[in-house]
Formats: structure tokens, sequence, C-alpha cells
């Protein structure tokens, strides 16, 4: 609370401004976002939601630095982005541990610049922190899809990036692990205060884990709405306010209440 | 019972071969017994150990300088698009030679001795193990390539950090495969450019007097020691970090 009962906002950390992307194509170029304006304020939580295919992970790729928007800008802490930054971590589904190396190593990988006790200390802190005590020295190819997960964002966490980019990244687990993996998630992000911009199109994820829901339309993607979850951790996901929030983005998703 | 397999096909070809030794009319080809009489002889002149120790000298010098020039270039052009493109037809239009028809070339350069031998052994590993990096090179994972930029690698640390250990299951296969075209084409360049080793022994009996039992015994040593590093670069595979390219 600021002077006088005013809340003071907190600032913006990444600022999307007026992105548009198209793709060229033997034709006409296959046009994917148009002119998308959003500002995530540190320490957010956002989630991008949106139907398969519709460009949401082009987005997360522009802001993440590894595509060019062919039009606008993404500015982080008012910076331009011009590629990708260890400020900032994308955490893709599974796939993204490597596979020669072990939970340690993988761990370890964005940490080559520290002193070899500050990586070691690092190494434990976060193994722990994602429940992977006891497997610092088994290969990826022996952990379950949750655990690869784990070994991810604890890869991400280790290099203290202040943002973190995750890409439907619970997408290839059960949902019982999904489930898990989420209040992990979040139990993570009380430890460890980031500005986290996650896409999915799973309508649940969302409204469980996200401050702010951005609903995409279909291609070319631009923001249909943008929800605010002001419910607090934990939410209760049979609560009535779980279910109508749930309902407004089946609604504005455009999918029907009933099977 | 099931490792028993291999032993009883070798036991049903040395019968065979037995029976057809025993049939013949011209009396030249020799039985497994004369074989293993012309091994215990070469083996007793001293030529056996000699032979084989001067086959695999020029195997490893021919394979060796193959490995280390060809899988860095190879990763070089798979990873700069450009050298890729400007080198790749050049390649393509090497391979098919077979390295017998560089053996005049050979001799031409660096006479007749080891270094003509060791120049086509190591013609022979370069082309494929190259064309093979550069390949390992395309293969890697987009996601891996990408998770090492975000984490701020510079280009010499992504090529050893990550791009070297993705290709590496494909690198090991590419290994295997041109370790034994090398052992197949050093047997060949002996016939020809060098008075010693292994494909000299089988040359030069037929030669002195058609000793086809030491031609055969030639051949049979070919054959085990293509089988000892076939298995001894598999263990390779088995290596826990490079598991996960092979399915297991």
């Amino acid at each position: 609370m600021g002077v006088r009962g005013v809340t003071v906002p907190a600032p913006s950390k990444v600022v999307i401004q007026a992105v548009s992307m198209r793709f060229p194509t033997d034709g006409p170029p296959t046009e994917v976002l148009t002119s998308i304006d959003l500002d995530v304020k540190d320490g957010e939580f956002v989630c991008i939601l949106g139907p398969s295919g519709c460009g949401k992970s082009t987005l997360l790729n522009i802001v993440g630095g590894f595509l060019k928007a062919t039009s606008g800008n993404v500015l982080i802490d008012g910076q331009p982005v011009t590629g990708p930054d260890p400020r900032r971590i994308f955490v893709f589904q599974e796939r993204g541990v490597f596979p020669w190396l072990t939970v340690e190593g993988n761990v370890a990988f964005g940490l080559f610049r520290l002193s070899t006790a500050e990586r070691a200390e690092r190494i434990a802190h976060y193994v722990k922190l994602v429940g992977l005590s006891g497997f610092e020295n088994a290969y990826p190819q022996e952990l379950s899809g949750g655990m690869k997960q784990r070994l991810e964002v604890a890869r991400a966490l280790a290099v203290n990036p202040d943002v973190l980019f995750l890409d439907e990244p619970f997408g290839a687990l059960d949902s019982i692990t999904r489930l898990v993996m989420r209040s992990e998630l979040l139990r993570i992000r009380r430890a460890e205060k980031k500005t986290i911009l996650f896409v999915t199109h799973d309508i649940d994820e969302s409204v469980q884990l996200a401050d702010r829901v951005v609903v995409m339309s279909t291609r070319p993607a631009a923001i249909r709405r943008i929800v605010d979850i002001e419910m607090p951790h934990p939410r209760d996901l049979s609560s009535p306010r779980y279910i109508e929030l749930r309902d407004l983005l089946l609604e504005e998703i455009g999918l029907a209440h009933k099977i | 019972m099931k490792r028993l397999l291999p032993f009883s096909a070798v036991a049903a070809l040395v019968a065979v071969w037995f029976l057809a030794a025993h049939r013949q009319t011209s009396g030249l080809f020799p039985d497994p017994a004369q074989v293993l009489l012309g091994l215990v002889e070469l083996f007793r002149r001293g030529l056996l150990a000699k032979y084989v120790v001067a086959s695999l000298y020029r195997v490893s010098w021919g394979y060796l300088l193959a490995v280390v020039t060809a899988i860095p270039i190879g990763l070089l052009l798979g990873w700069y698009r450009r050298g890729e493109q400007a080198l790749n037809p050049l390649l393509q239009l090497l391979r098919p030679i077979s390295p017998l028809a560089w053996i005049p070339i050979g001799i031409l350069w660096f006479g007749v001795g080891d270094m003509a031998a060791i120049f086509l052994i190591f013609l022979a590993s370069f082309l494929p193990l190259t064309v093979a990096s550069m390949n390992a090179v395309r293969n890697v994972p987009p996601t891996l390539l990408r998770a090492g930029r975000n984490f701020g690698l510079s280009n010499r640390r992504l090529l050893t950090g990550v791009i070297l250990p993705a290709s590496l299951p494909q690198l090991i296969v590419a290994l295997r495969i041109s370790l034994g075209v090398a052992w197949l084409v050093v047997v060949a360049a002996e016939m020809i450019a060098v008075n010693s080793g292994l494909g000299f022994l089988i040359v030069d009996a037929r030669n002195a007097g058609n000793r086809y039992d030491l031609v055969v015994a030639g051949m049979v040593m070919i054959g085990l020691i293509g089988l000892v590093l076939d298995v001894s670069i598999r263990q390779l595979e088995k290596m826990k970090a490079l598991k996960w390219g092979y399915g297991a």
C-alpha cells in the first residue's frame, strides 16, 4: 500500500508493443500474430491461453529473443530484446534437458562462470528445491517425464533469471503428474519470486496458476480478453469462483459447457 | 543356448569346408587342418606377429589421422551452413571413388611403402567420417541448441558443450563403420603398395608357389582381427552418457 491508501502498481517487467508476425510462404505470407500489446508486471504470473497452433508459442519465442517479430517491439526492463539472454530462461517440454549430462551436470550447465564452490552450492540448492535429491548422478533417460521437467526447471532457476518462459511445460505429462507439477511450480514460485510467462492450451491450468490469463484468438492471433484471476493461493478447485472463472474462459475460447 | 548359435554356424562352415576340400580334383585348395598348420608355421617363422603389427600400424595411423581431422572439419561444416553448401558437392563427388582407385596416385605421391598405404586408409575413412559428422550436426535437436544459446554460450562453447556431445551417438556409429572400411582397405593397399602385412602375405603366398594354406591363413587372421576391432569399438556405445542415443 502506498501513501493515503493508494496501491502503488508494480513496475512493468515485460512490455510487448504492437507485435505482429508474418511467416513467408509460397503464396501470401501467413499472418500469425496481429498487433499484440501486453504489459507484464515484475513478479507477475501470466498465462497465455489459446487453442493449439494459434501462435502463442510464436509470441513466447519472440519475447524470449529466439524469433524476430515482423513489426513491433518487446522491452524487458525498458531494454529492447535482441536475442536470448541468460537473465530470462526458456523452459521447453521435457525434451530440453541435455541427455548426455547427469542431473547435476544439467543443473550446472549454465553456471560455467561461477567458482567451483559457488556452483556446488547452487546445484545442491536447486536439486533439493525441485525434489530431485538422491538423483544427482542419474541420467535423464533414467528419470520419469515429471522428473525431467523438474530438472529443466532447476537448470533454469540455477542461473537466477528474473523471467521464466514456460512453453506448455507440462503438456507431455499424464494428468496426475501434471497436477502435482502445477502445485510444485507454485511452491517453487513462492520460494523464488520470478516473473513468469506461461503458454498453455489448458484452461484449468491457467486458472490454477496465473495471476492473469491472456486469452488469444485463433490464427491470426490477437488478444481477445485479459482475465484477472484474483483468487489467493492455494486455490480451491471446487469453489464457485474457480468454476465461474473457468466457465468464463471456456466461453471466451468459444467452447460449450457440456460434452 | 543362444550364445552357442554363432559357434555352431562356424562349426558347420568348417565342416562344409573340410568336405569340399576333400572332394576337389586340383588339390590346391587347403582343408581347415592345413590352414591351421599354416598359421602355426607363420607363427614359428615370426611372420604372423610381424604382419599383424604392420597392418595394424598402418590402419592406426591412417584411421587416427582421419578421425582427428574429419570430425572437427565435419562439425564445423555442419555448423556453418555456407561451408557445407560450398564443400558438400565436392565431398559427394569424391565419395564414390573407391579408395582402391587412389592406389596409383598414392604410390606416385608417396612411393611404395607405409606412407602410401596410410594415405589410402586416411582417404577411405576421412570422407565418410566428414559427411557423417556434418549430418550429425544437422540432426541435433533444435531445442538443445536453443537451450545452449539461452544460457549465453559462446559459439565455441556451444560447439564443444552441445553440438559435439549431441552428435556423439551418430559419430560413434560412423567411427565404427569407417574403422571397418579402413581395415578392408589396408589389406588391399598391402597387396600392391608394400611388402609386409596381411594383405602382402596373401599375394606373396600365392606368388611364392601357390601356398594356398597361407593364403587362407591370412584371410582367417584378417577376419579375426576385424572382428576384434568391431567388438572393441562397440564398447564405446555402452557408455552411460551415450545410451540416450541408442534408444536404451
